[in-house]
């Protein structure tokens, strides 16, 4: 029914997914996806946004190959070596900090890992157990779990939701200077428009449930220069593809 | 400190309760502890508190690795979980001293039925605590294993075994008391030796000095293997709840 392959030369994320459906054990089965098409050229950051429930989780699950119930096919970089942070942190809570980056990449060096913890502001909490981090650390350590990996593809699933004002801005920092300095490819997903643009090479607005992709729009470089007018051109045209509707606002609800 | 307490206490009853009643029935705590010399230095005391220690070892390992093992496997798998809990349920409800008798009439008076008597009582209450963890395993962290591709071994020992920890110490638990008491039974019905085996000796012989000289350092056994073993491994299975790193930085 479904096809994960990985690309030979060109190394870039293909996605094509006809449908997605859940089912369950009563009623008639949930629609998550529907024909959802996307290609992410190698070395490029993608940003996934959409309204809250439309099927984001479930797109990054399915190209993850954690869910394989579905029908299209699925194109992962060459070799489909993944780096994943989750909504939530998922570190194992009897692990230290740095063991649970040793165990999640058994073969990085040990001065590779402690690199990444001091890029990531770690080093004085590698000792500590994940109980005893704030969620800020927490995603810092899953990302940092990602990185020690070397994927060749990392998928970042709301990496900076809930998170107060101040922290989101730190992390978007690092997660901004990593794509630009590691250039991996990478498909972040985000429910906020602004977040989507400060870090992504390439949009993709999703539907609402049934999730497709509306539109794709490439941010233009150099970055720093043009940010802020295509800020502005492309939430107007995010706008318009949602109508008026006010669910991807850059404000992130609580939950 | 308040154990210790409450031990002298305990003396103490029993000196009171000694000297009221007639000393073939009750005999005082000097007179056991005379006897409880006696009986260490002719090396009894020690053989037969050794043997007893070498079956509860035997039997409570034995139904530990199958009751994990097949605990884990009725956690995870629907159809083996209902296959198999007919069985469990069956093997739960007999009384420990049908399955006794059973195990000696079909493998005669044999150690390997004693142990096997001993481990088939304990079995069916290690597999249904098990089975609860195998099915309180977290999906996430299971989705997490294989996005970063964690090895069987690693999955087993970073995953697995952690979330088990709390279970197999519960059982760990209530599986030594129950196996120490149904060890003595055993012992009586179809042993030459062992614990439960000078006891009913003193038991027929109406020795009540001899019966404690057994039974206290019995006590005092089970006592020093919870204290000094099962709770400091509980302890230490269950030492990242507590913020341990934390306390250790600061020293
Ligand atoms: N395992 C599941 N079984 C049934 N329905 C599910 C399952 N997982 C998700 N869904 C449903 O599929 C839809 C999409 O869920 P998904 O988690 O992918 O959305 P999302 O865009 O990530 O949402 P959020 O913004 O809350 O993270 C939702 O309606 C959700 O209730
Ligand atoms: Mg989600």
């Amino acid at each position: 029914m479904n096809d994960t392959s990985r690309a030979g030369g060109a190394a870039s994320l293909d996605v094509s997914i006809a449908s997605k459906d859940y089912h369950s054990a009563s009623g008639r089965p949930l629609r998550a996806l529907e024909d959802l098409r996307l290609t992410l050229p190698a070395g490029q950051a993608g940003a996934v946004v959409g309204p809250s429930g439309c099927g984001k989780t479930t797109l990054l699950r399915l190209i993850a190959g954690l869910d394989k119930d579905y029908v299209g096919a699925i194109t992962l970089p060459e070799h489909g070596r993944l780096g994943m942070v989750f909504q939530e942190p998922r570190l194992l809570p009897w692990r230290s900090v740095i063991d649970n980056i040793r165990i999640a990449a058994p073969h990085a060096r040990e001065d590779d890992i402690a690199a990444l913890l001091d890029e990531f502001g770690l080093a004085e909490h590698a000792s500590h157990f994940p109980r005893e981090l704030s969620l800020g650390l927490a995603r810092r350590v899953a990302l940092a779990r990602a990185l020690a990996v070397k994927p060749d593809l990392l998928l970042l699933d709301e990496p900076l939701v809930s998170l107060d004002a101040a922290l989101a801005k730190d992390l978007r920092e690092m997660i901004a200077r990593l794509i630009d300095e590691r250039r991996i490819t990478t498909l972040i997903v985000t429910h906020d428009l602004n977040e989507a643009i400060a870090l992504g090479d390439r949009l993709f607005l999703l539907s609402a449930r049934p999730a497709r992709v509306a539109a794709t729009i490439d941010v233009p470089t150099p970055r720093k220069q043009l940010l802020e007018e295509a800020a502005a051109r492309i939430e107007a045209q995010a706008r318009a593809v949602y109508q008026g509707k006010s669910s991807y606002h850059g404000k992130s609800s609580p939950r | 400190m308040i154990r210790l307490v409450s031990l002298a206490a305990l003396l103490l009853l029993w000196q009171i309760g000694a000297s009221l009643s007639d000393p073939h029935r009750l005999p005082g705590p000097a007179a056991v502890f005379e006897k409880i010399y006696e009986e260490a230095v002719s090396g009894a005391l020690f053989f037969n508190l050794a043997v007893t220690l070498a079956r509860v070892v035997a039997a409570f390992a034995l139904a530990m690795s199958f009751g994990a093992a097949i605990g884990y496997l009725m956690g995870r798998n629907r159809l083996a979980d209902r296959l198999l809990d007919p069985w469990v349920v069956t093997l739960l409800n007999l009384p420990a001293l049908v399955v006794i008798v059973l195990a000696y009439v079909w493998a005669g008076l044999t150690e390997v039925a004693a142990i096997g008597a001993v481990a088939l009582n304990k079995l069916p209450n290690a597999i249904v605590v098990v089975r609860e963890g195998a099915r309180a395993l977290d999906p996430h962290l299971e989705d997490m294993a294989q996005v970063f591709r964690f090895s069987r071994v690693a999955r087993v020992k970073h995953l697995v075994l952690p979330q088990l920890a709390p279970y197999l110490a519960a059982a760990t638990r209530s599986g030594l008391s129950l196996v120490w008491k149904i060890v003595l039974v055993v012992e009586l019905l179809g042993r030459s030796n062992g614990v439960g085996f000078e006891i009913n000796m003193a038991f027929q012989l109406f020795d009540m000095k001899l019966l404690l000289a057994y039974a206290l350092p019995f006590v005092a056994l089970m006592l020093g293997v919870e204290t000094f073993l099962v709770q400091p491994l509980e302890r230490h299975v269950s030492r990242w709840r507590r913020g341990v790193s934390r306390r250790l930085d600061r020293v």
